[in-house]
């Protein structure tokens, strides 16, 4: 095996403010009643809110300048990405941001790029990319929906499920066989033939849809790139949406531990602070150990994105193992806050079911771990 | 603008010494007479002042210098050979010891002429190191020593060994203890072997009866023993903790062997072989991430949770390897010869590997005392309350 890419761990000074700009935001706008609130909406996330994360440079940070963006790289974006991890931010942040600029970068002809990513920049697109069609969708084996071609034009039949903001996005970027293979093409939500039904999910932060699509036609432009191509692209996206999650997961878990250890510190039981026992001192101490671990997995993977071999081994490595500390983390919490970390008014429950949906997106753990071997040729 | 003048000033310094050093380096060189004209340059310890093996320069220079070295083909496992001296021995005596006993100790020790130990544990007193009974009474310039230490590594081959001994039974344990540097070589010191469950002897038990130490060997103040203590221990833990080692190496090698070498398809065993790959590669960043935040001045938690992390996983990667083997698993090759290795033996078979990690929770402090640790100090959750503190140390029940 080639050398491991050795990455620079300490954030530079502007990622230093960045991510100090990015936490006071969040907990002055994005209180845990703000992320209630939206959670009970449809729609779930808050035109105000989304136009303001716009105007602090969050969406335009890891898009190209000569496409309206700021230019920087996925280090600066996984700073912001943590800090709504933390905060439980609502919004498709991730389906327009992460997935549909990245694949639009990636895969997009020029024309394509000039037309759509400066709208996203600017935060007045929200997007998302519908891939999968059933529970198990990790993969581009797993997509299989047709389109077929009519003259110039495409014509789509079929259903694509969980899609993330499905029903929100303006612009929804879907995959579909082609004759010469894989091809995403991009679909306005007005388009006739295509329906979204909001499904409700398990975190009610983070919305889905399922989208049919009637005989939906499309005219060549909707084709994103060339036809056939996509394969690679949409891979790679999968890649960026999960160190995406990776570092939301880190964030989270990192205020389940804050959480849990401040109740060791202030809840008391037989006259001592529970944190003073073993049983409940031990627990933390190994949540940390986990947390920490799972930051040095995200922040690798978030610093390699662009060494296309590296982000083979390192994707999947932060996605399993932040997975995993996430999920221990938020049920540890509620174990150590006791029946308070059970109710709905505690904001526990938010975190554990972040956790739980994080982990199942684009490949459960044992997928990840399966990519992982397969990196490595176990 | 200052600092930058001082900092190309200290590093054309550093690398001056090394050329100096590596000029007059020769392959067929004695490593000890390396490693003494390494120590005269100033380049054993660049930290140090002039005189004592450094040059009195910030300590993020050392990897210059071992870069070096290594580079140069010329020997660097001094380190390796007189671990106790040099990864925590030196970083005790330059902490707490005199001008005169730096340049007594120093420079032998990173030569590897003299060895070291560590003369801790006692069959009363481990995780509660505090607790210790060995004793010293004052004699004039002298101190009298007796009492039993065990598991201590080396102590058969070491001149030197640390040892803290309780010098006044009448104040709560933690006051009444004394640092001092003995001489394993002084009458009434007996090394005896004490055979692990691998067979090997890296451990021993010293027997201390009426052993006369010169006043002159105690380290910093009478009854500030414990102080000294923790600095050495904290030295031992984050040397445990901070070993950077490249990706796929360590146990799991063993295991990814073992995996290829019986050809394994099991699709269980091949997640819990990646589970550990990925657990040992999130230690292994874990650890690269606190090592580049210590050298940059930014030290955060991730710098305290290595001793424990790579204590548990390594059992657990060094038991799957013999669990990969099948009934080769089952098999001691070359059976259980008792013996004393003279170094740090760092691998074996992976059934010897697999019984060695065992003690990778227990050695320089168990996992239970990690997780105390992490609790108390760096997550700043409240201790247990302790019912010897404010006891004198004869009055405390022990057994």
């Amino acid at each position: 095996m080639a050398d491991t890419p050795r990455v620079t761990f300490a954030l530079t000074e502007e990622q230093e403010m960045l991510r100090q700009t990015t936490r006071q935001f969040l907990e002055d706008r994005v209180s845990p009643t703000v992320v209630r609130e939206l959670m009970e909406t449809e729609t779930g996330f808050d035109a105000a809110l989304w136009q303001s994360g716009a105007e602090l440079g969050w969406h335009s940070l890891a898009i190209p300048e000569e496409y309206g963006g700021a230019g920087y790289t996925f280090a600066e974006l996984s700073v912001v990405l943590e800090e709504m991890g933390r905060a439980l931010f609502p919004g498709p942040f991730l389906s327009t941001v992460v997935m549909a600029a990245n694949a639009i970068v990636l895969g997009g002809r020029d024309s394509q790029k000039k037309e759509l990513l400066p709208g996203i920049a600017m935060g007045e697109s929200m997007m998302t990319m519908a891939l999968f069609e059933g529970p198990q969708g990790a993969t581009t084996d797993d997509i299989r929906m047709t389109a077929a071609q009519d003259g110039e034009a495409w014509i789509l039949d079929g259903v694509k499920k969980n899609v993330l903001f499905g029903h929100v996005a303006g612009t929804i970027v879907t995959a579909a066989r082609t004759p010469n293979g894989l091809s995403l093409f991009l679909v306005p939500a007005d388009t006739g033939g295509l329906n979204a039904e909001h499904v409700p999910t398990l975190d009610a932060t983070r919305k889905q849809a399922n989208l049919t699509f009637s005989g939906v036609r499309l005219g060549p432009e909707a084709l994103l790139g060339n036809e056939g191509t996509a394969g690679p692209v949409i891979d790679r996206v999968l890649r960026l949406a999960s160190v995406a999650l990776s570092l939301e997961q880190v964030g989270g878990a990192q205020w389940c531990l804050e959480t849990s250890v401040e109740h060791g510190q202030t809840r008391f039981q037989f006259g001592r602070a529970i944190g003073s026992f073993q049983a409940i001192k031990h627990r933390l101490a190994d949540m940390l150990v986990s947390v920490e671990h799972a930051k040095s997995t995200a922040y690798h993977a978030a610093r390699i994105v662009d060494d296309t071999d590296e982000l083979l081994v390192a994707a999947p490595l932060a996605k399993s193992v932040c997975s995993e500390a996430y999920l221990r983390a938020a049920s540890d919490t509620i174990q150590i806050l006791g029946g308070t970390g059970f109710t709905w008014e505690h904001d526990t429950h938010l975190y554990l079911k972040r956790a739980k949906s994080t982990s199942l997106m684009f490949g459960g753990v044992r997928h990840q771990r399966r990519l992982l071997a397969e990196a490595l040729g176990l | 603008m200052t600092d930058t003048i001082a900092a190309e000033k200290a590093e054309a310094l550093v690398t001056g010494k090394i050329d100096e050093l590596l000029s007059g380096y020769d392959p067929s060189m004695d490593p000890q007479e390396f490693w003494g004209r390494q120590y005269d340059l100033g380049l054993a310890w660049v930290q140090y002042p002039e005189g004592f093996g450094g040059l009195g320069v910030s300590p993020k220079y050392q990897s210059i210098v071992q870069r070096r070295i290594e580079a140069a083909g010329a020997p660097t496992w001094n380190r390796q050979i007189n671990l106790l001296g040099i990864g925590m021995g030196a970083g005790v005596i330059s902490a707490h010891g005199t001008a005169e006993q730096m340049r007594k100790w120093l420079r032998p020790m990173f030569t590897t002429e003299d060895m070291w130990c560590q003369l801790f544990s006692e069959p009363g007193a481990g995780s509660d190191l505090a607790n210790l009974s060995a004793k010293a009474v004052r004699d004039g310039d002298e101190w009298i020593v007796n009492g039993q230490k065990v598991w201590t590594t080396l102590a058969h081959i070491a001149k030197w060994g640390m040892l803290p001994v309780r010098t006044d039974p009448d104040v709560p344990k933690h006051k009444g203890i004394t640092y001092f540097i003995v001489d394993m070589e002084a009458d009434g010191v007996d090394v005896r072997p004490l055979y692990q469950i691998t067979g090997e002897a890296e451990f021993n038990e010293v027997f201390f009866d009426d052993v006369r130490i010169p006043d002159e060997y105690r380290l910093d103040d009478v009854g500030a023993g414990w102080r000294v203590s923790m600095t050495t221990l904290m030295n031992e833990r984050v040397a445990i903790g901070s070993r950077s080692l490249p990706r796929g190496s360590g146990s799991i090698k063993d295991a990814i062997r073992a995996w290829r070498e019986y050809e394994h398809d099991d699709p269980a065993l091949r997640d819990e072989l990646t589970r550990l790959w990925a657990e040992w590669e999130a230690l292994r960043l874990t650890v690269e991430r606190a090592n580049q935040m210590r050298k940059a001045g930014i030290p955060g938690p991730e710098g305290s949770t290595g001793k424990l992390a790579w204590a548990d996983l390594n059992k657990a990667i060094t038991a799957f390897s013999v669990e990969l083997m099948g009934w080769d698993g089952t098999l001691y090759p070359g059976g259980y010869e008792l013996h004393r290795p003279t170094e740090f033996e760092d691998s074996g078979s992976p059934q010897r590997n697999f019984l060695r990690a065992r003690a990778n929770s227990i050695e320089g402090g168990t996992s239970e005392i990690m997780r105390n640790i992490l609790g108390e100090r760096v997550l700043g959750l409240p201790g247990e309350p302790r019912v010897d503190k404010d006891l004198p140390w004869k009055e405390v029940p022990r057994g």
